[in-house]
């Protein structure tokens, strides 16, 4: 268990090393250089190699590599090419908001794909499971921002309910805060959940036709107390595996949301900072979310060991 | 699954028959057991009795019915599946639970108390992702037969260390990966004995394990069924085992009893030409002129796609016009006799 512990540890510490590389490499490969960029086409040599000097591009590659990767280990990213604002409080603020609305997201998604998994797989030949699969399937079909559009029309421009977008840190006026949080956490959840009931249903179908789940039976369980007490966990290796994909693509992809909803969020950072050419915050966003990616592989690795001992042992 | 009044699996089914109630010395008393799905029928009047102490054995190939009598029992037919007729059980304190026909909550009741079961794949029959002994503590724990958790725990290990488990207290913390195929066999057993059933349903127990350890669990199985006073009905196509195990035998081909009787009585003057098959093929000693062993002919068809009459006929050299119809059953009671046109030998 502790070796397995060790092991997990230490891919995640060798894939975020190796990450850094890859991610600070792409950025030197780029061509176009920052300095010039912010200075314009027209500017003259020597104002550009002063600008190359002060932000450190003038250093040998591998210097340049490892100041950015000591900063990021004390949480100092640098400075903006554009801005000259500090990137570190910035990329703080956004993954803190994309982090809420993620996390809300997942937990309306949970809520949805748990039952409606299961009763889908429980009633599998019936109309019921099947109306329920059809539904399911056009939820998968639809993409969040349409969803999002939808839920913006109904709620906030004709029955005028919910605000129709913006951000409220929850600190300053919670109340406005939650108000705002649900369409586009709905419009994430809603879809998401679509998916993930899919998952849900074919890992409880899986576990149904299982002969621990019949000897449960025939030991006296009732059908949903043996599906309870022996399946759920046998089901959740293949639904956190989803589950964490999810998670991971979601920190980045709720960027339409984002634009739907005027959230300020890391992936509406990352586009605008695409968009002025501010290579160095794009270089920061991009491993911040490769090190989220990464720390939720290696989150979703310690559950399958808590939930299944034979991976504990090596032996499977 | 969701509406525990109602049995999927034994929807239609008529009320338990009022003319043969079961003997008090009957833990299972099955009659006219039909089982179809749609319109095809998987098995067809079934009788079949077990007594307190009885040991009965169910033999056949694959595919003639005998794991579906079990589940039938045990009211686990998979929701398709339609059964008519009557399983009267009468379990411990002498509870008596009409299968056909009874309510989830019924049934469950009865499951894993009065009947219980031990499957052919210890492989997989336990849950891998729970402790061992919690999976035996848990068979007593639904069914109240011990006071608290604790002494659940207790008792399961103490089962554990009753079955044979080398060190039981470290076996209950056990995974189940982490045993053999023949300790996981012993756990099965443990949680089939738990709660000192009336009725052991063992179906194929040690088909799958090595042949080291198929004659220590069956001893086990034995000796725990003769300790308690309870009644078994030991599923199998191995022969042998029967011969060492049950005192009746009944011989199951196309969802159907096609002979039954005493265990000595059957072996040795079997009168079913399939029984006689049977045996004429399990008997490796038996060669014929050619040196080869003897085989049963063809193959059993799939389930449903037996002919019409006597079910054995496509497979029987000695098949006749007659056997187009069905042969009726000729003897003094279910428990003995056959259902042939054409007997190997009538004893007298």
């Amino acid at each position: 268990m502790l070796l397995r512990l060790a092991e997990r540890t230490a891919i995640l510490l060798v894939s975020l090393a190796v990450s850094s590389l890859l991610v600070f490499g792409f950025m030197v490969l780029l061509p176009g250089d920052p300095a010039r960029v912010a200075l314009g086409v027209n500017a003259n040599d020597e104002l550009v190699a002063t600008l190359r000097h002060e932000y450190g591009l003038d250093r040998p590659i591998a210097t340049q590599y490892l100041d950015w990767v000591g900063g990021l280990l004390r949480f100092d990213l640098g400075r903006s090419y554009i801005s000259k604002a500090e990137i570190a409080p910035q990329i703080a603020d956004r993954l803190q908001v994309s982090l809420i609305l993620v996390a809300a997201s997942m937990v309306i998604a949970l809520l949805i794909a748990m039952p409606f998994g299961t009763y889908m797989a429980v009633r599998h030949q019936r109309p019921s499971g099947l109306i329920l699969s059809a539904i399911s399937q056009i939820g998968v079909a639809v993409p969040a921002f349409l969803a999002g559009i939808l839920l913006i029309t109904v709620f906030a421009v004709q029955l005028g309910w919910l605000p129709s977008g913006g951000w409220t840190p929850p600190v300053q006026d919670p109340a406005l805060f939650a108000k705002q949080l649900i369409l586009p956490t709905l419009s994430l959840g809603l879809v998401q959940g679509a998916v993930l009931t899919r998952y849900v249903r074919s890992a409880v179908l899986d576990v149904l036709r299982e002969d621990y789940l019949r000897t449960a039976r025939a030991k006296g369980l009732t059908p949903m107390r043996a599906l309870v007490g022996h399946g759920i966990r046998n089901a959740a290796v293949p639904v956190v595996t989803v589950l964490g994909l999810q998670l991971a693509t979601l920190l980045i992809g709720a960027v339409v949301i984002e634009r739907v909803f005027f959230i300020p969020g890391l992936g509406s950072l990352l586009l605008d900072a695409v968009g002025n050419r501010d290579l160095i915050v794009v270089q920061d966003v991009v491993m911040v979310l490769v090190v989220a990616v990464l720390v939720v592989n290696f989150i979703v690795d310690l559950l399958y060991l808590a939930i299944d001992p034979r991976l504990r042992t090596g032996a499977r | 699954m969701s509406t525990p009044t109602t049995t999927p699996g034994y929807a239609g089914s008529p009320p338990p028959s009022p003319d043969r109630p079961a003997a008090p010395a009957d833990v299972l008393r099955i009659d006219g057991l039909h089982v179809q799905v749609g319109d095809l029928e998987l098995l067809t009047d079934v009788d079949l009795t077990v007594r307190r102490g009885e040991r009965v054995g169910l033999i056949g190939e694959s595919g003639s019915g005998k794991s579906l009598t079990a589940l039938s029992i045990m009211g686990l037919l998979p929701e398709s599946l339609e059964a008519r007729g009557s399983i009267a059980v009468t379990g411990v304190g002498g509870r008596h639970t009409q299968v056909v026909g009874a309510a989830e909550r019924e049934l469950a009741a009865m499951r894993g108390r009065d009947v219980t079961m031990v499957f052919q794949e210890p492989m997989t029959a336990l849950n891998p992702t729970m402790r061992v002994g919690d999976q035996v503590a848990e068979v007593m724990r639904i069914h109240h037969t011990v006071p608290d958790r604790r002494a659940a725990g207790a008792r399961a290990v103490e089962l554990l260390d009753k079955v044979g488990l080398p060190d039981p207290a470290e076996a209950a913390r056990a995974y189940p990966h982490q045993l053999s195929g023949g300790q996981r066999q012993r756990v099965v057993v443990a949680i089939a004995l738990a709660n000192d059933p009336a009725l052991l349903i063992c179906d194929e127990p040690t088909t799958a394990l090595d042949v080291t350890v198929q004659a220590l669990v069956l001893d086990l199985i034995v000796r725990g069924v003769e300790a308690r006073d309870a009644g078994m009905l030991f599923i199998t196509h191995d022969l042998a085992v029967v011969a060492s195990v049950c005192e009746r035998v009944l011989v199951m081909y196309g969802g159907r009893v096609v002979e039954a009787g005493p265990v000595h009585d059957v072996f040795t003057t079997p009168r079913h030409r399939y029984t006689r098959g049977l045996i004429g093929a399990s008997d490796l000693d038996l060669t014929r002129p050619d040196g080869r062993l003897y085989t049963i002919q063809g193959s059993v068809p799939s389930a449903g796609r037996f002919p019409a009459g006597c079910v054995f006929r496509n497979r029987c050299i000695h098949a006749t016009v007659e056997c187009e119809s069905v042969p009726p059953w000729e003897g003094p009671g279910p428990e003995d006799g056959f259902a042939c046109f054409h007997p190997v030998v009538v004893r007298s």
